[in-house]
């Protein structure tokens, strides 16, 4: 056993015996929304102010505007970069304070920013991206003056095709601190301990060498506060991960990089990545750029040399064996819980059911319309359905064979916001992991250039 | 162990500039010329290769448009002078079906001969017409072997053409007879241009990539002429096609060609027999045009005892022929199977479908419709740079196909079936098949669009109604 383990007290009967816990103290997350501004010089907007030479730097638009888009700084002759991306654009012209109108020299122009046709894509729009940068600055939903369109996306299919019929007003015996938005993980009772989550979502998983420190550890700090979960994905568990022992979901992959006793022992979540939804059936690849000195020692392997995760788990070509891999880790750590994350074939159902008599605690399903990594652009769009029928199969299924309340269904690849959350949830799961919605948040501009390794 | 099937490659580069999607608008005026400007920071280092470039240019022909679109340059500039554009000749490229974003996928596919690879997940619509209204299925469990990403080289891509038996029937002396088949490495032939992009030069190329990658081209037999020196060492790997009423070539020539085909029309049976009895050992199919009627004659003609092959061939946007409601050539192809294997005689004989395969998953959802293998034309035009602007006039083209040499041209075809055979086995891989010849009609692998929305949010809402 690692020194930072020791056996737990049973001090709650439900635990099993040589139950083990994490030594190292637990960070603690407070839960506060404060202001986290963009990083970037010049964020990213949907309109433009554009400045004429006409301009006498009277500094009229800079008094004028309460977004704050016209920056003169004390001492400054000129004015500095605006902040376009606080500009409300059109919805601006009906107020009494729009700068366009009210600069003396008309030296203003409010334009659309034709780089908005570069920024998105359909299951992506330039719209979900700014909305998602501007959620993740302020931690509000954005303005409905900033004309987002965000709720969906543009691909004319699946969530993109749902809407929700709200009523008008919400009826008025619902309040708000009574809507109920946590998850119960461990439906088995199976004598291994619960876990809630305080929303419904938790982080997708990518691992040390396809993301940074940073990135890693800003996902588990998100998830310590919102007391649910982030995953490592394949490739170890950094040291610096053990903070957030309690909060983290360590993966168990076809390579086994990074899989260690101890780092199973750590955790209250054990995944097994049967498969990732952007690349069903082709395993997981990490160029060879991306395995730097702290990569090869995290995962035990050498410096420089691309690595394979294979596929399948060459151990794995039945129920029976996937329930030999569940109580492997099972035994391993008694108090964990078990997720298999797989794709969505056409006989996902089975494989849902499978999991679930395999002693899976949780049944991870991944779309191929998600991913956050680089994958074959053929395997990405053309492998396996997409999540949206995948959820309606195995819920239906699951509800048929009587097991529906016994195992937790989670939902991956191409839940981007919270409309998609609920939209999952109402089709069947209980759940969802949401991976790129992380990374937008952070200001990835998706340009699919993740296989570069130079973001 | 026996030798594979493997395609030597090596890169190619393009001979004219690169056309990319995005570049850089940079308003100079205001510079303030920064010690630590964002162009020296570019990850991509594309600031000093379009610096390369322009110092590089001889005629001013084309923007430097290779920008990766990730706006870091946007993004950090300090006076904000810096803007992302969309390539106007990006955006002319292609038509409808042939988009600007497979011509782009092609071009660098036949520079390189790699699977393209990208991150961020899967950037476009849910569905689509075409090939994009279908999915390939995985198998989580069953694999091909059980060396995971090592067992590829098991996969084998190589399929038969001809007609096969039923069952076997064995002479007083113990011989069987066995019909002819034409056995290629990878369900694919090289098919003769559509009229509005025929371009002699290229016949000499495509009879080149055929022999060199072990694939078939059909040549049209009045081309023969411009085919090139030292055909006979060639004629394995061409199939001339005889339209109706041309003349059959030597007997010399056909005695040396292992398949040829024929225009479908009155005297079909009479031609197969014509040149069956030059070469009995050549296999011949007959070219059906997939127009109102070509479903119909493609099934008529499977029933015959004779029969050895249809091609079946839609326009080159995989479109029916003259309907004002097309038929999409997966359709149709459907529509020719599924008879044929209800009235158990789908075995006997091969189907090759042409028209509309744009991008390797086709080939792969053609086959999973039922096609035996298909026919490509236009993707090994694009390899060249072409841009399918229709101009096909040596002075204006603007790829400068009169320019190219045979090497590029050839390097660039080989490459890009190299990369379409890699991403079919990708595939398969993912299907768990390890034959191609198992891929035909395997609809144990494919999802349908249609099927699925009826199936999963069909009993929710009701059907779907605007497709």
């Amino acid at each position: 056993m690692a020194k930072s383990l020791v056996p737990e007290k049973i001090d709650n009967e439900n635990l099993p015996p040589n139950t083990v816990k994490t030594l190292v103290p637990q960070v603690k997350v407070e839960r506060v929304i404060k202001p986290a501004p963009p990083r970037y010089r010049n964020e990213l907007a949907k309109y433009i102010i554009r400045r004429s030479a006409d301009c006498i730097m009277c500094g009229k638009c800079v008094e004028v505007c309460p977004q704050g888009v016209h920056i003169m700084k004390e001492g400054y002759k000129y004015f500095a970069a605006p902040h376009q991306h606080t500009c409300i654009g059109p919805a601006c012209q009906k107020t009494d304070h729009y700068c366009v109108d009210l600069c003396p020299q008309k030296a203003l122009r409010m334009v659309e920013n034709p780089m908005m046709k570069l920024l998105g894509d359909y299951r992506w729009p330039a719209d979900l991206i700014l909305a998602t940068w501007k959620m993740a600055e302020t931690g509000e939903l954005p303005s409905p003056d900033y004309g987002y369109d965000y709720e969906c996306g543009a691909s004319e299919g699946g969530f993109d095709r749902l809407r929700f019929k709200f009523p008008e007003k919400p009826p008025v015996e619902l309040r708000e601190d009574e809507i109920d938005t946590s998850l119960e993980l461990n439906r088995r009772n199976d004598g291994r301990p619960q876990i809630k989550l305080d929303v419904p979502w938790y982080g997708g998983g990518m691992s040390f060498g396809s993301v940074s420190n940073v990135t890693q550890l800003s996902k588990a700090r998100a998830a310590t506060a919102f007391n649910t979960f982030t995953c490592t994905g394949e490739g170890g568990y950094m040291e610096r991960m053990q903070p957030y022992d309690d909060h983290t979901i360590t993966q168990v992959a076809t390579g086994l990089f990074g899989v260690r006793e101890e780092t199973i022992q750590r955790v209250r979540i054990v995944e097994f990545k049967y498969a990732q939804g952007a690349k069903p059936g082709l395993g997981g690849h990490l160029l060879a750029d991306k395995v730097t000195p702290a990569v090869a020692r995290m995962r035990e392997t050498v410096l420089g040399i691309s690595l394979f995760s294979p596929f399948p788990f060459h151990s794995v070509y039945s129920i029976e064996d996937h329930k030999k891999h569940m109580d492997w880790i099972k035994h391993i750590n008694r108090r964990t819980l078990v997720s298999a994350k797989v794709s969505t074939p056409i006989d996902v159902d089975m494989v849902a059911v499978g999991s679930y008599s395999a002693g899976a605690h949780i049944v991870h399903l991944d779309g191929g319309y998600g991913g956050t990594g680089a994958a074959p652009d053929i395997a990405k769009k053309n492998i396996a359905m997409p999540i949206e029928y995948a959820i309606i199969k195995v819920h239906d299924f699951l509800v048929r064979e009587g097991v529906r309340d016994k195992i937790t269904l989670i939902a991956s690849g191409g839940i981007r916001n919270a409309h998609d959350i609920a939209k999952a949830i109402a089709l069947g799961a209980d759940g969802v992991v949401v991976g790129t919605g992380e990374l937008v948040a952070l200001g990835c501009v998706r340009c699919s250039r993740c296989e570069s390794g130079r973001g | 162990m026996p030798d594979k099937y493997h395609i030597k490659t090596q890169p190619v580069p393009a001979r004219r500039p690169r056309i990319g999607k995005c570049g850089v608008v940079d308003w100079r005026e205001d510079c303030a010329n920064c010690h630590n400007c964002v162009k020296k920071a570019c990850v991509f280092d594309r600031y000093r290769q379009e610096a390369d470039y322009i110092r590089g240019l001889t005629e001013m022909d084309a923007f430097f448009f290779q920008c990766m679109g990730c706006f870091s340059c946007v993004q950090q500039c300090t006076k904000g002078l810096l803007a992302l554009s969309e390539n106007p000749v990006y955006e002319r490229l292609g038509n409808r079906y042939w988009t600007p974003a497979i011509i782009e996928t092609t071009w660098a596919q036949a520079e390189t001969a790699k699977i393209p690879v990208s991150g961020a997940g899967y950037r476009g619509k849910f569905s689509g017409p075409g090939f994009d209204s279908m999915w390939t299925d995985m198998s989580e469990i069953v694999r091909p072997t059980r060396d995971g990403i090592h067992g590829r080289e098991y996969i084998s891509t190589g399929v038969d053409i001809g007609r096969k038996l039923p069952v076997l029937h064995f002479s007083k002396d113990g011989q069987i007879k066995m019909p002819p088949l034409v056995d290629i490495p990878m369900p694919m032939m090289i098919d003769v241009l559509p009229k509005e992009y025929s371009l002699p030069q290229l016949l000499p190329v495509f009879k080149a990539v055929a022999a060199a990658t072990g694939i078939i081209m059909i040549a049209d037999s009045k081309d023969i002429g411009l085919l090139g020196n030292e055909l006979e060492q060639y004629l394995p790997n061409i199939a001339f096609y005889f339209a109706s009423g041309a003349p059959l070539l030597h007997k010399d020539i056909l005695r040396k060609t292992r398949l040829a085909e024929i225009s479908d029309d009155d005297k079909t049976d009479q031609r197969i027999k014509e040149l069956k009895n030059i070469n009995p050992d050549m296999v011949v199919a007959v070219r059906v045009t997939l127009d109102a009627a070509g479903v119909k004659r493609a099934i008529e003609l499977a029933h015959r005892p004779h029969m050895e092959a249809i091609h079946v061939v839609a326009d080159m946007n995989g479109d029916e022929i003259g309907a004002k409601n097309p038929r999409f050539v997966k359709d149709m192809v459907r529509q020719i199977h599924n008879p044929l294997v209800a009235d158990g005689i789908r075995n006997e004989v091969t189907l090759i479908a042409g028209g509309g395969i744009a991008l390797p998953e086709h080939m792969a959802k053609q086959l999973l419709c039922g096609a035996d293998l298909v026919t490509i034309n236009l993707p090994l035009l694009i390899a060249l740079e072409c841009h399918l602007c229709r101009v096909c006039d040596v002075s204006r083209c603007p790829a400068r196909l009169d320019e190219m040499d045979e090497k590029y041209a050839v390097g660039r075809m080989i490459n890009l079936i190299a990369a379409w055979h890699d991403q079919l086995i990708e595939v398969m891989g993912a299907m768990g098949i390890r034959d191609a010849r198992r891929l035909r009609g395997e609809a144990g692998r494919a999802l349908f669009f249609e099927e699925l929305e009826e199936a999963t949010f069909g009993k929710i809402f009701g059907s779907r109604k605007n497709r």
